[in-house]
């Protein structure tokens, strides 16, 4: 099958084959990559990131269900969502069971939805979902939902494959704690509180202004006032949004501050500096791959270990070995 | 290359239990696989969609509702539709002994009664997958 051809006409079977290729890093996807690569830089890439069980599915679904209604200003998005879960680090098994708060969804042919595992390497996750990503943007999704859990070293690879990204919390769930050794701040454009119908959430919400604050100390006019957040002058302040997913609530001033994100972007000429990172990222991260690839496979039989004995024997030093190891390249 | 098998496990029909979908899906994770489960009361277009868009290796259905006899057919139907005549599908739940001739005869790989250890589950589905065999 010529995947390319077949994505690029809507073939929702190849679509999802190419995807299972791709994530596997099977050639034949790297060929059809190559071949769909042109068509790729056109969607808003949306990071939904967030502590387990803070309501990121249920957001997603709002978020596509909102997307796929055409507004007087613009007609319906073709949305792709892509739900990342941690796979366990025993069997290498995974249960991926966002598509559960994703019901609403279904028979819409606008809109694609595909789980993944978070399989081996923090690196390998990031690239994994580069190139599912780059697929589902040539295949013409305008809208692209990525959802992990957490805000460790994953959530931070993949926020920088997003145009956009969402840190979604929750009232109750200890968050000074998890914000803070989180550094969400840093990489959260849009801070989300959801489960706003519980207890708690003025308490979560000022949390977030003081940590913002602290990050962004032009939030606040010289008599200590706040001045609200937003797109500014001085540079783009996350807002913080109340929303009850479950109920629809609040869902519509999220999509405004994408949007607004959006244009922020695009007029400061952060959105080609995005793209610029992005790629060069993902560049830097397969040429090291390749080069430490080849450079093993020039290697004598027996070098390796050698050098390590060497090592371990304290007759060489790392370096001087290094020079040694390194004539071998080819 | 890093291939994994992937599985929906689906609970079409109107009965509220899904213990059991739940036992099989964590089973199947534990013995290596990517379980993809879409929770409760999932119409066989669900069902047939998201094994679509998830390109599953296998899909495994459980229904306790008595609503086998209409729900499979259409499924295995919708999967045939859409090119995925391939994958693997079985039933777990409540299926009485008189349908499942019925059943294997629509292409169904194998129906578990209640009892069936999820090993054995896990086992067959690699062979089925893999063209493995269990030892
Ligand atoms: N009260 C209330 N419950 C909510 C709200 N949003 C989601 N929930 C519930 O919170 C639970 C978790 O929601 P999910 O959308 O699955 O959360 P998640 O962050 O995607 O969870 P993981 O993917 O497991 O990390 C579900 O039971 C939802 O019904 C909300 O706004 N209010
Ligand atoms: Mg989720």
């Amino acid at each position: 099958m010529d995947y390319a051809e077949a994505v690029r006409s809507g073939n929702r079977l190849a679509l999802a084959r190419l995807l299972t290729l791709v994530e596997n890093g099977d050639p034949e996807g790297r060929k059809a990559m190559d071949a769909l690569f042109p068509y790729t830089g056109q969607a808003h890439l949306i990071g939904v990131t967030g502590s387990p069980g803070t309501g990121k599915s249920s957001l997603v679904n709002q978020l596509a269900l909102a997307y796929r209604r055409p507004t007087a200003g613009a007609a319906a998005r073709r949305v792709a969502i892509v739900a990342v879960d941690p796979s366990s680090p025993f069997s290498g098994g995974a249960l991926l069971g966002d598509r559960v708060r994703m019901r609403d969804l279904s028979g819409d042919p606008g809109i694609f939805i595909r789980s993944m595992a978070s399989r081996g390497t923090v690196g390998g996750l990031a690239r994994a979902t580069a190139a599912v990503v780059q697929v589902l943007d040539a295949a013409g999704y305008e809208i692209i939902l990525v959802e992990t859990v957490g805000a460790g070293q994953s959530e931070v690879d993949i926020a920088r494959l997003a145009h956009t990204t969402l840190v979604v919390e929750a009232p109750g769930l200890g968050d000074d704690i998890q914000a803070s050794k989180a550094g969400i701040l840093e990489i959260a454009d849009i801070l989300v509180v959801n489960k706003g119908d519980r207890p708690g959430v003025e308490s979560t919400e000022r949390f977030l202004r003081n940590m913002l604050e602290i990050a962004h100390p032009e939030m606040q006019d010289e008599a200590g006032n706040e001045t609200g957040s937003g797109n500014k002058k001085t540079g783009w302040i996350p807002p913080i949004l109340r929303t009850v997913a479950t109920r629809n609530s609040g869902i519509q001033q999220v999509l405004e501050a994408i949007e607004n994100h959006k244009a922020y972007l695009q007029s400061s000429g952060e959105w080609q500096r995005r793209d610029r990172d992005r790629l060069l990222f993902e560049l830097n991260a397969i040429l090291r791959d390749q080069l430490y690839a080849r450079w093993r496979q020039s290697l004598p039989e027996g070098a390796y270990n050698h050098a390590i004995d060497l090592l371990m024997e304290r007759k060489q030093s790392i370096y001087s070995i290094l020079e040694a190891l390194l004539q071998y390249h080819a | 290359m890093d291939r994994k098998i992937r599985v929906l496990i689906a609970k079409p029909g109107l009965d509220g239990h899904d213990r059991g979908a739940k036992v099989v899906a964590r089973a199947l994770r534990d013995a290596g696989m990517e379980v993809i489960y879409t929770g409760l009361r999932q119409t066989p277009e669900m069902v047939a969609e998201a094994a679509l868009q998830e390109d599953v290796d296998a899909v495994g259905l459980s229904i306790l509702s008595g609503a086998h006899m209409a729900l499979v057919p259409r499924i295995m139907e919708l999967l045939r539709a859409n090119g995925q005549e391939n994958v693997h599908v079985f039933v777990g739940g409540i299926i009485p002994e008189e349908d499942v001739p019925a059943l294997l005869n629509l292409g169904v790989r194998a129906v578990y009664g209640p009892g069936t250890s999820t090993s054995k589950v896990a086992e067959e589905l690699e062979t089925w997958v893999l063209g493995k065999q269990p030892e």
